[in-house]
């Protein structure tokens, strides 16, 4: 059903660089849509180059920026370009769905957009490739990284973003405890929200605050297909990414470059294109927020310093992978 | 060509073989031979980095390939294929060490040689009487021995789970050939070659063998039992460091465990990642020989891999998060510290709360569940790990911002002000009483002073009365009913004034048993003139305040 769906908006997706080829048996393939991200993707495509990620299959949702045609130069991207509706491809699953049972069926792999940035236990010393390695002696099908959401210490668009920077030189801020999680009976996967947005955007609606729970790392197959966004997953045993006996497994956090200064145009951009989740809902609320430039900063805020730091504060842990 | 040194290896590898070939090269440079055994589902393609490294040292050669499956006999037969040759080419062998391509050597050859040399006579291999063993994982220990295992555990676990039901229920016990006691050990060893050829040319080894190639896992048990039958000395520890998780899979070594490697002066350690290139580069690189013999000391290594391996299966106590989510009850605490929540007190005593912090060691909130607003200390807007004081946040999910606070908080005890008037949610309620983590101090009735000194004002006073009372009261039955695991202290009022020192006393003795020896005064009183005609008025209007206890109607003020 929803890989029929996914087969149906993959009409809608034109091959601007074929790069699939060059995918080798047991490469880390990354898959990503996106949209006007043009600063944020030359350290986007080195991160996870410096993590082992063997090629990234994109998905370029109309771009006026000169997005697409930097990311068709790479030579470890292949690119798809539409100009469709992401809100009906539900939010790029659809797409990104069909490109990853074309390509990613025997891979490990990683759904990111182009601000979320994965760490996990030991990213410091060991390569994706040990991880996926360990997850799959442990009889392990996918790795959950929640989505922990960086802000800046003052205006947010105090701060300008340079190309190729690291987005946490300046968003180097979070929450670090004031997490709330339930668990989904339908799907089986934790619903986790609290963090900055919902703090600052929606203390008196805390239902609607995003959702944070992600699996972004799958070691895929044809039968298995992401329900939304990278929050929920088919067969539902892949959301099972948490002990329930009181034990912990092993999970990464996805560190979100979201709050920089180039947000405050986004929100304004797509409070008008009504293509976001929720019909931009989100962005409505930040946009509230974001016209007086808030400080997102509290007396309470936590400096990152590295992987290490979220796992003792319990954001993320390393299970037995020691 | 290298003088012959006295230790020989056999090595089973079946992937990662420029990494084997990288091992065997040291080994022979050192002196030693190598019989090397690759799996025969290998492409011969996959050899090279082996067949180069024999070309340069005639000391390493490949044994006769057999098709090795985990757990099965296959693996027995191979070693003792390659250890036969071994044996034959290298006649002067003193001792031989079974050891697999990804296992990598963390001392100088010549450390291990000299090791040896002083201990010429013993066999290096865990052996433990079955009857004693811990760690085996599925259950199975005894039953390896006395079961049949024809189905691959790996391949067909459901025909071989269904295998041994049925040989429990018709109680089948296999008959084990005299003389031999069963024994468990790792897989890896390390044995003089007088033993090994003794268990080689026993003449009772094809009975043994008959009996071993249906035991379960027989590299764990097959020269791990027979050694005991020949070994002159044997010493029951590997040479070879491993550390297993829970499910029996050994732990991986990767670059950032050098040191920890290094310093452990192990011999040899399994299992490495084959990509760990500063592990391969450091430890195969010409590392001076120390030349007092130094002991192997795996114990911090094993203390690291156990801490792993409790946090895998035990966790975080008081931890909720992305992979950690226990079902309720599943976890033995709720919270991750002890924590002291106070009824009534505030409300009997003037400045409880900074009496309170000045006194204990102790971060005194006020009504963290005031309808309205998080009531911190300070008056603080938010709290550590960023916790909002918006009573809509908290009230989402109130459980959890408690056990957040907490959590976040450890390492500094939490106090907080909680009473009928609070934003109370059953759930939160509940796992206040099943905290074992949670001090609980209620003094019943004690909501009913603000409204008798209009310090809270309400057009239906008798009606609010009547709500907080009702709600006290569920809030006692849950406290006082079996499930309760919290500590928990009631008193009514009228008990509560007759010596409130003491009963202050006790509460902060637990909190800072420091104060147990001088209990400090408690703060004042609050007026109470007047309260007892209060009661009477409102026991006149038909609402008596139970709660309260037999406080004395009359005006008399009750004795300090």
């Amino acid at each position: 059903m929803r890989l029929a769906r996914a087969l149906r908006r993959s009409l809608e997706l034109t091959r601007r660089a074929d790069r699939t080829r060059a995918i080798r048996p047991g490469m880390i393939l990354a898959f990503t849509t996106l949209r006007n991200e043009r600063p944020r993707l030359p350290y986007f495509l080195n991160y996870y180059r410096r993590l082992g990620v063997g090629q990234f299959l994109m998905v370029d949702n109309g771009s006026t920026d000169g997005s697409a045609e930097w990311l068709a130069e790479q030579p470890d991207v292949s690119l798809w370009t539409t100009t469709a509706s992401y809100r009906r491809s539900r939010y790029g699953v659809d797409w990104l769905n069909h490109l990853q049972w074309r390509y990613g069926a025997g891979h490990w792999t990683l759904v990111v957009d182009v601000d979320e940035f994965l760490v996990y236990p030991f990213c410091d010393t060991r390569p994706l490739e040990a991880l996926t390695g360990w997850l799959d002696d442990s009889g392990r099908r996918s790795f959950g990284a929640m989505l922990l959401d960086m802000y800046p210490k003052g205006p947010i668009d105090a701060q300008r973003y340079r190309e190729g920077q690291d987005p946490f030189e300046i968003a180097r801020w979070f929450d670090a405890g004031n997490y709330t999680l339930s668990r989904n009976p339908r799907y089986r996967n934790l619903w986790i929200q609290g963090g900055v947005r919902a703090r600052a955007f929606f203390a008196d609606a805390p239902g609607r605050a995003p959702a944070l729970n992600k699996t972004p790392l799958v070691r895929w197959t044809r039968s298995h297909a992401y329900v939304s966004s990278t929050h929920t997953l088919l067969p539902r045993g892949l959301n099972l990414v948490y002990d329930r006996a009181g034990g912990e497994l092993a999970s990464g956090v996805l560190l979100h470059a979201k709050f920089l200064d180039m947000i405050t145009d986004k929100a304004a951009e797509e409070r008008q294109r009504r293509e976001h989740y929720g019909g931009g809902r989100e962005y409505d609320a930040y946009g509230r927020g974001l016209d007086a430039s808030p400080d997102l900063w509290c007396p309470h805020s936590t400096e990152y310093i590295n992987w290490r730091q979220l796992e003792i504060l319990g954001l993320m842990s390393k299970g037995d992978w020691a | 060509m290298t003088e012959l040194a006295p230790l020989g290896f056999v090595m089973l590898c079946h992937t990662a073989l420029d990494r084997a070939a990288q091992v065997a090269r040291f080994w022979a440079e050192a002196g030693c031979p190598v019989m090397i055994h690759v799996d025969r589902t290998v492409p011969d393609a996959a050899l090279e980095p082996l067949r180069a490294a024999m070309a340069e040292h005639p000391h390493l050669r490949l044994a006769p390939r057999r098709r090795c499956e985990w757990g099965t006999w296959s693996l027995i037969d191979a070693t003792q294929t390659a250890a036969q040759r071994l044996l034959a080419e290298f006649p002067d062998l003193r001792h031989v060490c079974l050891i697999s391509g990804s296992c990598l050597p963390l001392r100088p050859a010549a450390e291990m040689l000299a090791w040896l040399d002083a201990r010429p006579d013993t066999d290096f291999i865990e052996s433990v009487a079955v009857g004693d063993v811990t760690w085996t994982a599925g259950g199975l220990s005894d039953e390896r021995f006395t079961l049949w295992f024809p189905f691959a555990w790996k391949r067909r676990r459901w025909l071989f789970d269904r295998f041994v039901d049925l040989q429990r229920a018709l109680g089948i016990a296999r008959e084990i050939p005299r003389p031999v006691r069963p024994h468990l050990g790792t897989q890896w060893w390390c044995l003089t070659a007088t033993t090994l050829r003794a268990i080689l040319t026993d003449p009772k080894r094809r009975r043994y063998e008959r009996y071993f190639r249906q035991v379960w896992i027989p590299d764990e048990s097959y020269f791990q039992t027979l050694a005991r039958l020949h070994a002159r000395r044997l010493e029951s520890r590997p040479l070879t460091l491993v550390k297993f998780d829970r499910n029996g899979r050994p732990h991986v070594f990767y670059d950032d465990h050098l040191e920890l490697l290094r310093r452990s002066d192990c011999f040899l350690a399994r299992k490495v990642w084959p990509r760990a290139g500063k592990l391969y580069a450091y430890f195969l690189s010409d590392q001076p020989a120390r030349g007092t013999p130094v002991e192997p000391q795996p114990e911090r290594i094993h203390r690291h891999f156990d801490r792993a391996n409790l946090q895998r299966a035990t966790g975080r106590a008081g931890l909720y998060m992305q992979s950690r989510f226990p079902a309720n009850d599943a976890a033995r605490a709720v919270t991750a510290a002890p924590y002291s929540v106070f009824s009534g007190f505030a409300e009997v005593f003037d400045g409880f709360e900074r009496w309170l912090s000045d006194t204990a060691a102790l971060r005194v909130h006020g009504r963290l569940f005031h309808p309205d607003r998080v009531r911190f200390a300070g008056d603080a807007q938010v709290w550590t790990g960023a916790l909002s004081d918006s009573a809509a946040l908290r009230d989402y999910n109130p459980r959890m911002f408690l056990s957040n606070l907490i959590w976040s908080t450890r390492g500094e005890r939490q106090g907080f002000q909680y009473g009928p008037g609070c934003a109370q949610h059953p759930d939160l309620n509940h796992m206040l009483a099943r905290d074992p983590n949670a001090q609980i101090s209620v003094i019943t009735g004690a909501w009913a002073l603000p409204l008798f000194r209009g310090d809270y004002t309400t057009d239906d006073l008798r009606g609010h009365l009547a709500w907080l009372q009702k709600r006290e009261a569920a809030f006692l039955d849950l406290l006082r009913s079996e499930q309760t695991r919290a500590r928990v202290r009631i008193w009514t009022l009228a008990e509560f004034l007759e010596d409130p020192d003491a009963h202050l006393a006790a509460i902060l003795a637990e909190i800072a048993p420091a104060l147990a020896a001088t209990p400090p005064a408690a703060p004042p009183l609050r007026p109470l003139g007047g309260f007892g005609a209060f009661l009477a008025r409102m026991r006149d209007d038909g609402l008596p305040l139970v709660l309260l206890g037999d406080y004395p109607i009359s005006e008399r003020r009750p004795a300090p």
